[in-house]
């Protein structure tokens, strides 16, 4: 009994040390650079433009499971419905030459990519599903993005604990060639729980940097400014990490 | 001439450490989607092959789920969990602890001697050469080091999607991502189970003398 209230005072102090040690700067901060130390080992392992594994029709999924939001709920997106999105607009902004305002239309009429990729959330589970859409990289090359952007910021319809979704990513994901404006998955329309009618594909990082229901997209120097300052709605609130290449 | 080398003793604490705390934050991830599934994608109860139960907060880190806590501390442990297994099988390649320590020679896989050697470990007798392993020793330690710990680096990398364009081979030698987080689950439990084993042998030869050798390297 005694080894027992022993072993288990042993283990209370362990994870009371532990979090200490979270809660403390020295801690946070040390987390914070681990995290950066597996972004800049997987950059260095890989070439930028390297590829995620695309699979074939065979491997996908039966279905591709919504999470998070799977709804906007505002008089507002449900007029979207009812028009089958045709008044939806994607706004083009921040540091670029020329701010855009784009239409469905306009989305389907650039260059469009289609891949068959798998999603992998933070919680652990895996769908594979089918996208389409423009490439991000066309979009900001045809505003001009400036030089001095260092991240692309995502703007959503959707709220969670009514907050404002958002996420952001650096260059190398923004401009890597599988990043996509999406608006189909397995050759429709994108149903409404995976985001309709646009959501971000961003291969080479879990589920919650794969902002639905996108409004914009601004490209921004830094991301002291915006919400909370971490990058992203899990990253403000919850304290994920901002890059989830992990 | 020490019973462990600087490195071995080094390491030990260092990857006990690690492995606390990346078992003990792996379970608080566990919770976050407890079922798991082989091939490339699952995500609902009916495609698993095991629902995993959910583990209370005194065996998690942080001790309430928190899925970020624990991926930040998964995340930074898994730093010194395999620099260090690197850093180990350099060191003991070059100061020869594997080659007179770990190797097994032909001789020991004769099932005579499997056999004699399965019998002296029931009887709990430890009295063998000093700094020589028996067979079973060098089977569970071999297959520690050399399997389960560098699996778990491995399975760990193929579920990053940030890493897998650096080695798409990764994800398929595990027959998929979904199959690579089940294989991570089920060495991290062979790696308790060897703590369990380790710990018990350690209780029941000289607990007090095992600990001070594995601290000040004691005497060959």
């Amino acid at each position: 009994m005694k080894r027992r209230a022993l072993l288990a005072g042993m283990g209370a102090l362990f994870v009371g040390a532990c979090s200490k040690v979270a809660d403390s700067k020295v801690g946070s901060s040390l987390m914070s650079a681990a995290e950066d130390w597996h972004r800049k080992a997987h950059r260095a392992l890989s070439n930028r433009t390297a590829l995620v594994r695309e699979y074939a029709k065979s491997d996908l999924s039966p279905y591709f499971r919504g999470n998070g939001s799977v709804t906007v709920d505002t008089d507002e997106y449900r007029q979207h419905v009812a028009d089958g999105f045709a008044n939806w607009r994607l706004e083009v902004g921040g540091m670029v030459a020329i701010p855009m305002s784009l239409s469905m239309e306009n989305l389907r009429r650039l260059p469009q990519r289609t891949q068959i990729t798998r999603h992998d959330c933070v919680e652990g589970w895996s769908a594979i599903g089918e996208w389409t859409g423009p490439k991000l990289s066309t979009i900001l090359e045809a505003a001009g993005v400036s030089e001095e952007a260092n991240f692309i910021l995502f703007r959503c319809a959707d709220t969670l604990s009514g907050q404002e979704y958002y996420e952001s990513v650096d260059m190398v994901d923004a401009l890597h060639p599988q990043t996509i404006v999406a608006h189909q998955l397995n050759g429709a329309n994108l149903p409404i729980k995976n985001g309709a009618p646009l959501r971000m594909r961003i291969e080479k990082q879990l589920g919650y940097k794969h902002p639905k229901y996108l409004t914009a997209i601004e490209a921004v120097a830094s991301l002291d400014d915006i919400g909370l300052g971490q990058g992203g709605y899990w990253e403000d609130r919850y304290g994920y990490q901002w890059y989830a290449g992990i | 001439m020490k019973r462990h080398f600087l490195s071995t003793r080094l390491w030990h604490w260092i990857n006990l450490i690690s492995v606390v705390i990346l078992f003990m934050s792996g379970l608080n991830i566990s919770n976050a989607h407890r079922y798991l599934y082989w091939g490339q994608w699952g995500f609902s109860p009916e495609q698993a092959w095991l629902a995993v139960p959910r583990f209370p907060g005194w065996a998690t880190i942080p001790n309430y789920y928190s899925l970020a806590g624990a991926r930040d501390w998964h995340i930074l442990a898994a730093w010194p969990f395999a620099l260090g297994l690197l850093f180990m099988w350099i060191a003991m390649l070059i100061n020869r602890h594997f080659w007179r320590d770990l190797r097994t020679n032909r001789r020991e896989w004769r099932p005579k001697a499997i056999w004699s050697d399965i019998i002296s470990h029931l009887k709990l007798n430890f009295d063998h050469g000093p700094g020589k392993y028996n067979f079973l020793q060098k089977m569970a330690y071999g297959s520690v080091m050399g399997v389960i710990l560098p699996g778990m680096i491995f399975s760990g990398l193929a579920i990053s999607p940030g890493f897998e364009s650096a080695a798409p081979w990764l994800v398929d030698a595990f027959g998929g991502r979904q199959s690579a987080r089940s294989i991570h689950f089920i060495f991290a439990w062979a790696i308790f189970a060897f703590m369990v084993l380790h710990v018990a042998l350690v209780l029941l030869s000289g607990p007090i003398g095992q600990m001070r050798d594995m601290i000040t390297g004691g005497k060959a």
